[in-house]
């Protein structure tokens, strides 16, 4: 049915374009004319490959070759070659670096293990909504492993076996998670799944909850199983109105076909399934104030020990994991430890979900094996920096992360190394900035959220955060002294090591990494009283480039305040002792010569 | 819908499933249609995903084309919003960034009804398990 038999694919993504590969796609065009084939081959433009290190890319279909490295006078050689003769332009052939083969198929070539999806396996595969189409990709076949073959204790061994560590933040070991929870007798125990996704840019719990409900489910049944709870509950924002939706109805799903409910596949395990409400409190991702919360105390942490393990909801042992964490449980049931701990570094087993958000051009959630590198991450699958601007640095962790810089780029991720650089792993967002950020004012951002989100308990992170927010707006409007550096520092130490819970214990870190890595920023912030990315606007002023005034006066007849002076076709000058800042005069200027700087 | 009594029902409506039983009862025949997925997260109808679908189920319907559309999970793709993913009979799925309207009705006419591929690909750059 297709009038064409042949495609060339040209990558049109930032990286690629800004490497002639509108061009090629030209001349391709152009050669396919002159061989009177533009009625059986199309030449199309696509967006990004992720590979834009070896660009500009050029994909044929139906035969899957994949050119790397092209360049516009390749055309001829491609459309007379491979088009014509039907034979592959090696040259142009992938490398691969491990083995120096031309590959000549991309199915199998390594970059496109750069992501791999486990946890987002069913995420825009199947149809949320309909059990059938989980069951299809084998749903709930672990669940019936685990209840007809395994014996609890055998599936937490396997757990722990498998490395797989809490992905909601702090990395704690899932296996020995379940096996305290285990170990703790009671009447009653509960499972419950942290779904209160907090984080400023990270949503990929959401997704999950949205595209494969059925995964958590599963998971939370296994679990129940392993440590003895007949009841399961979900914590989750009241804000994620389509996952909560979705949810519902998985679960009326799988109590209808009894994965739910009593004597579950012919058992004697009873395990069910209900949602609780947040209201949106960040620290309520905070396990102990997020059991406080669902018994409808205010959202507040609690010491620990006792652990929820001892001690959580209703007071009974209470196990509670993060949505992505239980995501991959059903897979490693499946394919086993060895498996799942085959994939990562030596300590962060399996994959992880990113959330990538800011100046970078393939904005998106993706998912890479432990151990990619952040460049990897930023350069190819994200597809580099928006309007080819210079990388500064990547926020990963949230407020509680710290900034991550050129210098780290080729850092393999895992939990222990993002630590060690002043980070940590967080629920996985990361925000890329570019040249135009002003470190002060992103630390300045991240604090303001974390005052604002603090539940006021303890008291190292009620009032030192509001005091070290203070000294931050007092730097960024220019009435900051070299001292208060000093200060910054003791005071988010101290309120590291003084606060109650995890919200407290990291809030400082935006602040002390941005330091550790940008000082001379605050510098000069504080000492020249300049802000060098021009984002702190009390330390601009407004300026007229002399070159560009034609002494219209219009800036003059719009400043409120008078302080434009000059002659009618004359340059102008403004007044920085008198200026408001409002910004009338640039906003009037046609000619561009109203600056900020 | 009856109650799944053990893993081995279960391995039957998973095996049905697979091999398309199910919807050959119903009379379809799953190979030989077009299929389509609208990606419809809350990212993905917060772009239009929802007015993309119906437009596409109904526009397939009205010009004869058989076909199913589902909808989907998040792909991933936010920059591309609504994505939607196109499986012509005997061909691989292709992905389609920022289809709205204008562009599903593109989509529609070249490459459903002509195999002609448009503007708008997203490439597949990740693996999936089985």
């Amino acid at each position: 049915m297709s009038k064409y038999s042949m495609h060339l694919l040209v990558c049109g993504g930032t990286g690629c374009k800004s490497q002639e590969s509108d061009i090629i796609a030209e001349k391709l065009k152009n050669e396919l004319l002159k061989q009177g084939l533009e009625e059986t081959v199309q030449v199309i433009m696509t967006g990004c490959f992720g590979f834009c290190e070896k660009g500009p890319i050029l994909k044929v279909m139906p035969d899957n070759t994949f050119y790397t490295q092209v360049k516009p006078e390749d055309a001829e050689e491609i459309v007379e070659e491979h088009v014509i003769k039907g034979r592959r332009v090696e040259r142009l052939l992938y490398t691969d670096p491990e083995t120096e083969a031309h590959v000549e198929d991309s199915k199998h070539m390594g970059f496109y293990k750069k992501q791999l999806r486990i946890a987002l396996r069913n995420c825009g595969v199947i149809d949320p909504e309909i059990i059938d189409e989980y069951i299809a990709r084998d749903g709930y076949s672990a669940l019936g492993e685990v209840l007809a073959n395994q014996t609890p204790e055998e599936t937490i061994e396997l757990m722990k076996a498998s490395g797989l560590r809490g992905r909601g933040g702090a990395g704690f070991p899932a296996g020995l998670k379940w096996d305290f929870a285990r170990k703790n007798e009671a009447d009653q125990k509960y499972v419950v799944c942290n779904a209160d996704e907090g984080d400023p840019g990270a949503f990929m719990d959401r997704s999950i909850l949205e595209g494969d409900p059925h995964s958590v489910l599963e998971a939370m049944a296994i679990v129940g199983r392993c440590i003895g709870a007949d009841m399961g509950y979900i914590y989750i924002r009241a804000e994620y109105p389509l996952a909560i939706a979705r949810l519902k109805t998985a679960i009326g799903q799988a109590r209808k076909y009894g994965l739910l409910g009593k004597d579950i596949l012919g058992s004697d395990f009873n395990f069910d399934v209900d949602l609780k409400y947040g209201a949106g409190a960040f620290v309520c991702g905070e396990e102990t104030a997020l059991i406080h919360s669902m018994e409808g105390e205010r959202g507040e942490p609690s010491l620990k020990p006792p652990f929820p393990a001892e001690s959580g909801y209703m007071g009974k042992p209470t196990n509670v994991n993060n949505v992505e964490t239980l995501a991959n449980v059903p897979v490693i049931i499946l394919k086993g430890a060895e498996w799942f701990s085959s994939i990562g570094t030596d300590t962060s087993k399996g994959t992880k979900v990113f959330a990538l958000a800011g100046k970078i051009n393939n904005v998106g959630l993706i998912e890479v094996p432990m151990g990619t590198t952040l460049r990897e991450v930023i350069f190819e699958i994200g597809g580099g920096i928006k309007d080819g601007k210079k990388f500064k640095a990547v926020q990963t962790g949230g407020p509680s992360g710290g900034c991550l810089t050129e210098k780290h780029l080729d850092m393999p991720i895992s939990y222990e190394n993002l630590v060690a650089n002043g980070s940590m792993m967080g629920s996985g967002g990361m925000i890329v900035l570019d040249e135009d950020d002003c470190m002060v004012s992103i630390a300045k951002f991240y604090l303001e959220f974390t005052v604002e989100e603090s539940c006021g308990k303890c008291a190292p992170c009620r009032i030192g955060n509001k005091r070290l927010l203070e000294l931050l707006e007092r730097i960024c409007e220019g009435k900051g002294e070299e001292s208060d550096l000093v200060r910054l520092r003791n005071l988010g130490e101290v309120i590291k090591d003084t606060s109650l819970c995890g919200l407290g214990q990291s809030s400082p870190n935006p602040v002390l990494s941005t330091m550790d890595n940008f000082y001379d920023e605050y510098l000069a912030h504080v000492v020249d009283k300049k802000c060098p990315s021009g984002v702190c606007t009390d330390l601009l002023e407004y300026f007229i480039v002399e070159e560009n005034c034609i002494g219209c006066t219009a800036c003059a007849r719009a400043c409120p305040v008078g302080c434009i002076s000059g002659e009618r076709k004359e340059p102008h000058l403004i007044n920085p002792d008198t200026c408001i800042k409002c910004g009338a005069c640039m906003e009037k200027c046609k000619f561009d010569a109203v600056i900020l700087k | 819908m009856s109650k799944i009594k053990s893993l081995a029902d279960l391995k039957k409506i998973r095996d049905e499933k697979v091999s398309g039983l199910q919807s050959r009862e119903r009379g379809e025949d799953a190979e030989n249609l077009v299929q389509v997925k609208v990606a419809m997260a809350t990212c993905g109808i917060a772009s239009g995903a929802k007015e993309t679908m119906e437009f596409i189920a109904e526009a397939l319907e009205k010009r004869g084309v058989d076909a199913v559309v589902t909808q989907v999970g998040c792909m991933g793709y936010c920059y591309a919003e609504p994505t939607i993913e196109v499986k012509l009979p005997g061909s691989e799925s292709v992905v389609f960034g920022g289809v709205n309207i204008e562009k599903a009705d593109e989509i529609i006419e070249k490459y459903i009804k002509g195999g002609e591929l448009v503007d708008g690909i997203i490439p597949v750059n990740y693996e999936t398990i089985d």
